[in-house]
């Protein structure tokens, strides 16, 4: 395509980047689970800038997650029981087909087995250009999100069983609640895996209310998201970088230029943003990739590519 | 931070057989008609609009109508129980226009109530049109009367007022007086026909929509309306009349928690 032949011009500065063969303009998709439950607000997310997006993860079936509150802020970010609320893959498959085709869309999916994830990824991949395995969230019911994603054996069994059902690219997005996350991504890899999307939310974490006495959230913990986990998830990502050849996706509080240029140079080849549009609105994709190519104009960098795993130089 | 603030109930008031005021002592800064509250009850958390926004006494108020489980709870509480709080959130009513018609149906009337009252005081004239099924749930016209504004009733089954829907009342009100500004807020199919009229008119009009909530803090998509993905719990939930061209769920459908589109 016309930019990678840029990428050959002197001096050129580019931020796009190709991700398993998905091109996308800039190196920043909208994470899962933030907005992204229905095609209007993907297609916003895009509109504002983003290099892909990622739907809010959806099921077989229809759920209407856990009661309110399910979001509370906490220093450095937020936790969240949602409780993987969406309308169910036959009713979600309608906002998938009105996605833009302009900007690159990732699903991200939730079951409990390798047939419930088979069977979703089979059903969607038509609408999108890549599925993206929840097996990582922290406050799913019923053995679905990081019951999965703590298990290497599970994870690999389900992996291997959607990498048979589909054609587009599968990304596993993994939870740092583990003794050992290389373990996990090393398992996911050689099950088939095309990239892994690091980290999901930290913990869970709870919030009392003192004046009370009470958990806030209604399932009283949740995954805290935001600035506060991104120290964690760039350790991530940087000690599964030396022990996989796929990509990494790095996710995890990212709020301006400089934190997409940590998960780069850690190792990740491109990065999703979610919490932090509570702070920055949607223009955080624009702003962001003004940012960064700036940075990289200034320091000489004419791609991306170019940066990534430079902390392991 | 997006905390819920524990506070005591000040008052209670009852407005009618299914609607009561909750009043508290709140530090007011953003806070103006047309902007909720999340409003948790230690069980459950839903967005409430603002009825009252007293700058001068540092009071706020919400009004309830008792519908279902949460607003069953609400209900049976009393002054000097605590309830948790978190806002102001999302766009409220803009204050202009010189001569305005503010159009209330059912529990619709609470920020209708509270804008009448702030708009009245920065020197702007508003008629309300006040709608309700019956005569006993008509809400708020004492506090309408004296805040200057003109209040023209509606009932269902005539037993206050106009007889008929308050889009009939809203009609006949424009068809009579020149009117630079109409805010509306109530049942959707009311908003949808009045959003027509208005549209028809040419006067600029805000309308304040509803949606299933959870975090109200314009992360978790839930509130989002077809086409252009607007959130709500932070674009609106007042929105203006040319951005309702563009909201193609607006007096159709709307997504339940589990973000199924149900129609109206």
């Amino acid at each position: 395509m016309y930019f990678q032949d840029l990428n050959f011009v002197q001096g050129v500065t580019v931020v796009e980047v190709e991700l398993c063969g998905i091109k996308m303009r800039n190196p920043t998709m909208l994470a899962a689970g933030i907005l992204g439950s229905t095609a209007a607000s993907l297609n916003w997310a895009g509109r504002s800038g983003a290099g892909a997006v990622v739907t809010k993860s959806f099921g077989l079936e229809s759920n209407k997650g856990y009661s309110n509150p399910t979001t509370v802020e906490v220093t450095g970010g937020i936790i969240n029981a949602i409780g993987l609320s969406n309308p169910g893959v036959q009713n979600f498959k309608f906002e998938l087909e009105k996605i833009d085709k302009s900007v690159p869309a990732v699903a991200s999916i939730y079951g409990a087995n390798e047939y419930e994830f088979s069977e979703i990824a089979s059903t969607v991949q038509r609408s999108v250009d890549a599925v993206e395995l929840n097996v990582s969230c922290p406050h799913a019911m019923g053995g679905c999100g990081a019951a999965i994603g703590q298990d290497p054996k599970l994870t690999a069994s389900i992996v291997s069983a959607v990498k048979k059902s589909v054609k587009i690219p599968v990304f596993v997005k993994l939870t740092p609640n583990v003794t050992d996350i290389v373990e996990i991504a090393t398992a996911a890899e050689d099950a088939g895996a095309d990239a892994l999307t690091m980290i999901n939310s930290l913990g869970p974490g709870m919030k009392i209310d003192i004046k009370t006495g009470k958990p806030i959230l209604k399932n009283r913990f949740g995954g805290l998201s935001g600035p506060a986990i991104k120290p964690v998830a760039i350790r991530c990502v940087y000690d599964v970088f030396d022990s996989v050849k796929i990509p990494i996706i790095g996710v995890g509080g990212i709020r301006d230029h400089n934190d997409l240029l940590e998960f780069i140079y850690a190792g990740a080849s491109c990065v999703q943003i979610g919490t932090s549009i509570m702070y920055e609105g949607m223009e955080i994709f624009g702003k962001i990739n003004n940012g960064l190519e700036r940075f990289m104009q200034e320091m000489g960098y004419s791609t991306v590519a170019e940066m990534v795993g430079i902390a392991h130089n | 931070m997006h905390v819920p603030k524990i506070v005591e109930i000040k008052e209670v008031l009852e407005e009618s057989k299914t609607v009561k005021t909750f009043i508290f002592d709140w530090d007011i800064e953003e806070e103006i008609p047309g902007k909720f509250m999340m409003v948790w009850n230690f069980n459950d958390e839903k967005p409430m609009s603002l009825s009252i926004v007293d700058p001068v006494n540092n009071e706020i108020g919400i009004s309830i109508r008792n519908v279902g489980v949460f607003t069953e709870q609400v209900h049976k509480l009393q002054k000097g129980d605590q309830l948790g709080l978190r806002g102001p959130y999302g766009r409220g009513f803009h204050m202009g226009g010189s001569k305005i018609l503010a159009v209330g149906g059912g529990i619709g009337m609470a920020p209708i109530v509270a804008f009448s009252e702030y708009a009245s005081k920065l020197g702007l004239k508003v008629d309300v049109v006040s709608a309700a099924s019956t005569m006993n749930e008509l809400l708020f016209s004492e506090r309408i009367l004296q805040s200057g504004s003109m209040l023209l009733t509606c009932t269902d089954d005539g037993t206050h007022g106009f007889c008929g829907f308050g889009t009939d009342l809203a009609e006949k009100a424009l068809s009579e007086t020149n009117y630079d500004m109409v805010v509306a807020c109530g049942p959707e199919i009311m908003m949808k026909k009045l959003f027509e009229t208005v549209e028809d008119l040419r006067i600029p009009a805000q309308f304040s929509l509803e949606r299933y909530m959870k975090c109200g803090m314009g992360l978790c998509g839930q509130c989002c309306v077809d086409d252009l993905g607007w959130r709500v719990c932070v674009e609106g939930p007042v929105f203006w009349s040319d951005e309702l061209r563009s909201i193609s769920e607006f007096g159709n459908y709307r997504r339940d928690a589990a973000g199924i589109k149900n129609k109206l």
